[in-house]
């Protein structure tokens, strides 16, 4: 069991370093990454920015009814703000990606494996981890930050929209105490913990679709290993980078 | 002069030999012993019954699998021996075509087509497109560039994939049962494409398939695979001639023979009786 796991840890470190190693390369020709980009990122905005208003508003209603019994409702922006930028809006975008994108990033890779379309480019001497699995990879990579960005804002607009329109939290305080709060270390904590999810993410879901047997029930469970895999790697990671900038 | 002698040498080589090769899949044996020559500018057809591995030779010939034991050379050059790089490199002088096509179904038939030389290549967009349709046109597609794989017949979506195997202008075609799943018009087309590509491309060709009629109308030589061995060769009229018992049974499609109809099994009426008797006391 034990060996069996890491053997697995280290078939996918060695995958890594291909991929890594095809990146270079594969950013030569823009479009293609581009276009992941596009396929990751601009098709999981609707599910990003409608999670992230629910999650916003959530955190408004629960954020006021904690504040206010301490008479510190006001604070209701630096919660919000916090919450969103250090772990809701990484964490929540992570899992939201790994179930929309990464899937699909899974399945496809893996419809492609099982239809002999990766064996034709290999016949084609063209190297499909250049070709298909590096400008995936890149793509998912470069558009989790950027989901996580429009999750926080939405986000903020959600809670905003409770604490200020709804429970009738001063404006002035709310924003111009998140202001004086929120640090730019805050934004980077942020900052850092996406681009480490997408990287998670995005090698989990490349991994299980090159990998997947070519039947049915193969592509089958590599995507559901994606969903699981990655949910789970997010949450560890998020621990332990909140540890690390914690200092603890 | 030695460097004369040497190419000499291997322009006499035949583009594919394959010497004693042995392959099994666990413990089942696949191949026991093979030895193949294909000749220069030749169609070469592999037959067999399903399951003997014609399609593993393939991934064998191709370095897709590794043999367990013998030899087999491409261009010359040992299949085993060469690493990723090497391997593309013959590669890049083999076309291939798949038994489903296997074509890249995000992209349109034109840029299928084109994939290969925008990967190996640089050319202006004008020369490319010329050259893109120069094959669609020798497979009569030209008017299907625009179209999605999605939207092709199996009869057109291998037609394309032929068009894209020889856009690179490769030495050896590869074909794995190019006829299967097809109607007749079809069927009769891809036989006319494989004969023309090799009496004007001068191609040598690799056919691997069970349908005898077809292969006897277009191969020059012929191999008989069956359990791991070549059991007969030559050309199409010699095969037909053979007094071999798996020959014949082959040749003419007959059910049962050195071929067995059954899949290895038990005593039958200790099966049937078996579970009716415990059908019968579990009741």
């Amino acid at each position: 069991m034990i060996g069996a796991s890491l053997g697995r840890i280290g078939a996918v470190v060695l995958f890594l370093l291909r991929v890594l190693g095809q990146c270079l390369p594969a950013l030569a020709k823009p479009r293609a990454v581009i276009h992941q980009i596009y396929n990751a990122g601009a098709r999981s905005l609707i599910i990003i920015m409608l999670c992230g208003l629910f999650v916003g508003m959530v955190l408004g209603l629960q954020g006021f009814d904690l504040l206010q019994r301490f008479g510190s409702e006001d604070a209701l922006g630096v919660a919000a703000a916090l919450g969103f930028l250090k772990e809701l809006g990484p964490v929540v975008t992570a899992l939201l990606f790994a179930g929309r994108a990464g899937t699909a990033l899974t399945s496809e890779i893996g419809l492609m494996r099982a239809t002999d379309q990766l064996t034709a480019m290999e016949m084609m001497a063209v190297d499909p981890l250049r070709h298909v699995i590096a400008p995936r990879f890149l793509g998912g990579v470069i558009a989790m930050p950027l989901l996580v960005a429009i999750f926080d804002i939405v986000g903020l607009f959600g809670a905003q929209l409770i604490g200020v329109q709804l429970m009738a939290v001063d404006p002035g305080a709310f924003w111009s105490q998140m202001q004086a709060a929120v640090e730019l270390d805050d934004v980077y904590e942020g900052i850092v913990k996406s681009i480490c999810f997408g990287f998670a993410c995005s090698l989990i879901a490349v991994y299980e679709g090159y990998h997947a047997p070519p039947t049915a029930q193969g592509v089958g469970l590599a995507t559901t290993r994606t969903v699981v895999v990655s949910s789970v790697l997010v949450l560890l990671i998020d621990y332990m980078l909140t540890a690390a900038f914690l200092g603890r | 002069m030695l460097r004369l002698v040497i190419s000499g040498a291997l322009m006499s080589a035949p583009p594919v030999r394959i010497r004693d090769l042995h392959y099994a899949v666990g413990t089942r044996p696949i191949f026991a012993g093979v030895d193949i020559d294909v000749p220069q500018g030749q169609i070469t057809a592999v037959m067999g019954p399903s399951g003997t591995g014609k399609t593993t030779l393939l991934r064998l010939l191709t370095g897709q699998v590794a043999a367990d034991r013998g030899r087999i050379e491409l261009f010359g050059e040992s299949v085993g021996d060469l690493n990723k790089v090497g391997l593309y490199a013959l590669r890049r002088r083999t076309g291939m075509l798949f038994q489903n096509g296997a074509l890249l179904t995000d992209l349109t038939v034109f840029e299928n087509v084109a994939f290969p030389v925008r990967a190996h290549a640089r050319l202006p967009e004008s020369v490319l497109r010329r050259l893109v349709l120069t094959k669609l046109e020798a497979v009569g597609l030209r008017g299907a560039a625009e179209l999605m794989p999605s939207q092709l017949s199996g009869g057109m979506a291998r037609r394309v994939a032929l068009a894209r195997a020889i856009v690179m202008d490769p030495e050896l075609l590869i074909y794995d049962e190019p006829f299967v799943g097809l109607d007749p018009i079809s069927m009769g087309v891809i036989v006319r494409l494989i004969r023309e590509l090799n009496e004007t491309l001068g191609v040598t060709s690799i056919v691997v398939s069970h349908d005898v009629e077809e292969l006897a109308t277009i191969a020059h030589r012929s191999y008989l695979l069956s359990e791991g061995r070549v059991v007969a060769s030559g050309t199409p009229d010699e095969l037909a001639r053979s007094e071999e018992p798996v020959v014949r049974q082959f040749m003419s499609g007959a059910a049962d023979g050195p071929v067995p109809f059954h899949f290895p099994a038990g005593d039958l009426a200790a099966d049937i009786l078996g579970r009716s008797q415990q059908v019968r006391g579990r009741s």
